[in-house]
C-alpha cells in the first residue's frame, strides 16, 4: 500500500491532478477500503502535500496571500456544508459525482494554459477595497496584476470547498479553473495560492472527519508518507521535460477510471 | 528590499516565517507518525494487514484529541500516528492563527477580521461542526 501511495503521489504530482483525485479510487477500487475511510485518508494526505509545496511557494513570494486568506471563507464553509451533505448521500452518489470530477479534472490538466492574460486595468472595486490586487517575481522583475469578478470567484471558491469534503479530494483544479478563467490572475500565482488554501480546507473538513471516525491510524500512516514522498519525486521530475506525453498518457488512463467508478456506481455496487 | 516601504519588508518576513511554520509542522507529524509507525511494525509486523472494506467508524481512543494524547504519552504506537496525523492537520490550522496575529502587526484590520471568520469556521468544526 506504502508503494502504491507513493505512486498514486507521484502520478497526481506530475499530472498536476493532485493526490487526492488519484488516491481515492486507488483505495477503493484497488484496495477495496470502505469511500469513507479512503476520503478522510485521502484529505490527510493532501494536506501533507500541500503544505509541503506551499510552504516553498510562500517563500518565494509568488503566492498571493490575502487572496488565498479571502477566498479561505468560501472554501473552509464549503467544506462545512460538504460534511454535512456527505452523510445524506448514498456511497454510490459520491462514487459518480467523484467518476464526473475525475473526467473534469483531467480535462484541465490538458487544456492550453493562457500565460499571458496579466490584467493591468480593471473597474473591480472589490478586489481594490479587499487589496487583492498584486504582484508576484519573475526573471524580469515583479509583474503586477489586477482581478477580476472577485464576487463569481468566491462563489466558484464554495463549490471547490463542497467537493473537496465530500471527495476527499484538494479540488485544485476547481479552485484553478476559478482564478484563472474567471478572476484572471496569472497562472504561477493562480496555481500556488490555490495550493495555499487546499491545506485549510481540508484540515477544515479532515478534523471533522477525525471526529466522526474517518481516520483510520494504521491505514492513514503509510498512505499519508507515501503520497507525500512521491508527490516530492513528482514535483522534482516535472522540473525536467517531456512530461507533457506523460500528462495525456494519465490523463487517458483517469478518464478510464473515472469511468469505471461511474459505471459501478451507477450499478449500485 | 531595502528601498522598499516598511509595510511591505513586514509581508516578506510573514511570508517567510508562514513558509517556515508550514515546513516545521509537516516534518515534525511526518517525524511523531514515523515513531508510532516503527513501534507498530514492531509489535504488529507479522500479523495480516487489517482490512477496512466495510465502515464501522473508529474507536473512541482515535476520534478525540485528548484520548489521541492520553494513548500516545502511554506509548500506544496507533495512538502515536494518530497524533502525528493530528498534528499534521494542525499545520494549516496554526498558519491561519499566525496570519491573523500578523495582520494584527501590520493594523490591517479588514484582514484581521477576514482572518478571524475563517478562525471561527475552523473552531466550529473542530468542536464537532453541525451535530449529525
Amino acid at each position: 500500500m506504502l508503494a502504491a501511495s507513493f505512486l498514486a503521489g507521484m502520478i497526481g504530482a506530475l499530472t498536476g491532478l493532485g493526490g487526492g483525485v488519484v488516491l481515492v479510487p486507488l483505495l477503493t477500487l484497488v484496495f477495496k477500503v470502505d469511500i469513507h475511510y479512503a476520503i478522510g485518508t485521502s484529505l490527510v494526505a493532501v494536506i501533507a502535500t500541500s503544505s509541503g509545496a506551499a510552504a516553498a511557494y510562500v517563500k518565494e513570494g509568488i503566492t498571493n496571500i490575502r487572496l488565498g486568506m479571502f477566498m479561505e471563507i468560501a472554501t473552509t464553509a464549503g467544506a462545512l456544508i460538504g460534511t454535512m451533505i456527505i452523510v445524506y448521500t448514498p456511497t454510490n452518489i459520491i462514487a459518480v459525482i467523484f467518476g464526473a470530477i475525475l473526467i473534469f479534472s483531467a480535462l484541465m490538466t490538458l487544456r492550453k494554459r493562457n500565460t499571458d492574460h496579466i490584467e493591468t486595468e480593471t473597474k473591480s472595486m472589490l478586489a481594490e477595497r479587499l487589496r487583492l490586487n498584486s504582484n508576484y517575481p519573475s526573471k524580469d522583475g515583479l509583474v503586477n496584476y489586477k482581478i477580476k469578478h472577485v464576487p463569481a470567484g468566491f462563489v466558484m471558491m464554495l463549490g471547490a470547498g463542497i467537493l473537496s469534503s465530500l471527495l476527499g479530494i484538494g479540488s485544485g483544479a476547481f479552485k484553478v479553473l476559478a482564478m484563472d478563467n474567471v478572476m484572471r490572475i496569472p497562472f504561477k500565482v493562480s496555481t500556488t495560492t490555490s495550493n495555499f488554501m487546499i491545506g485549510v480546507t481540508a484540515a477544515a473538513s479532515s478534523i471533522l472527519y477525525f471526529h466522526r471516525g474517518y481516520i483510520d491510524p494504521v491505514l492513514t500512516f503509510p498512505v499519508v508518507i507515501g503520497v507525500f514522498a512521491g508527490a516530492m519525486l513528482g514535483a522534482r521530475i516535472l522540473i525536467g521535460s517531456g512530461v507533457k506525453i506523460l500528462r495525456i498518457v494519465f490523463s487517458i488512463v483517469i478518464t478510464f477510471v473515472a469511468a469505471e467508478m461511474i459505471y459501478k456506481g451507477l450499478k449500485g455496487t | 528590499m531595502n528601498t522598499e516601504p516598511k509595510k511591505y519588508r513586514l509581508d516578506w518576513d510573514i511570508q517567510q516565517l508562514i513558509g517556515n511554520m508550514l515546513r516545521f509542522g509537516v516534518w515534525l507529524s511526518a517525524g511523531i507518525a514515523g515513531i508510532g509507525g516503527i513501534i507498530y511494525l514492531l509489535a504488529h509486523g507479522l500479523e495480516k494487514a487489517p482490512v477496512y472494506k466495510v465502515y464501522a467508524g473508529e474507536p473512541a481512543v482515535f476520534r478525540s484529541i485528548s484520548a489521541v494524547i492520553k494513548g500516545a504519552l502511554v506509548f500506544n504506537s496507533s495512538s502515536i500516528m494518530q497524533l502525528g496525523v493530528l498534528l499534521l492537520i494542525a499545520t494549516p490550522i496554526a498558519r491561519v492563527l499566525f496570519s491573523f496575529f500578523a495582520f494584527l502587526m501590520e493594523k490591517d484590520y479588514l484582514y484581521v477580521f477576514i482572518t478571524f471568520i475563517v478562525l471561527s469556521i475552523l473552531v466550529f468544526s473542530m468542536t464537532g461542526g453541525i451535530g449529525v
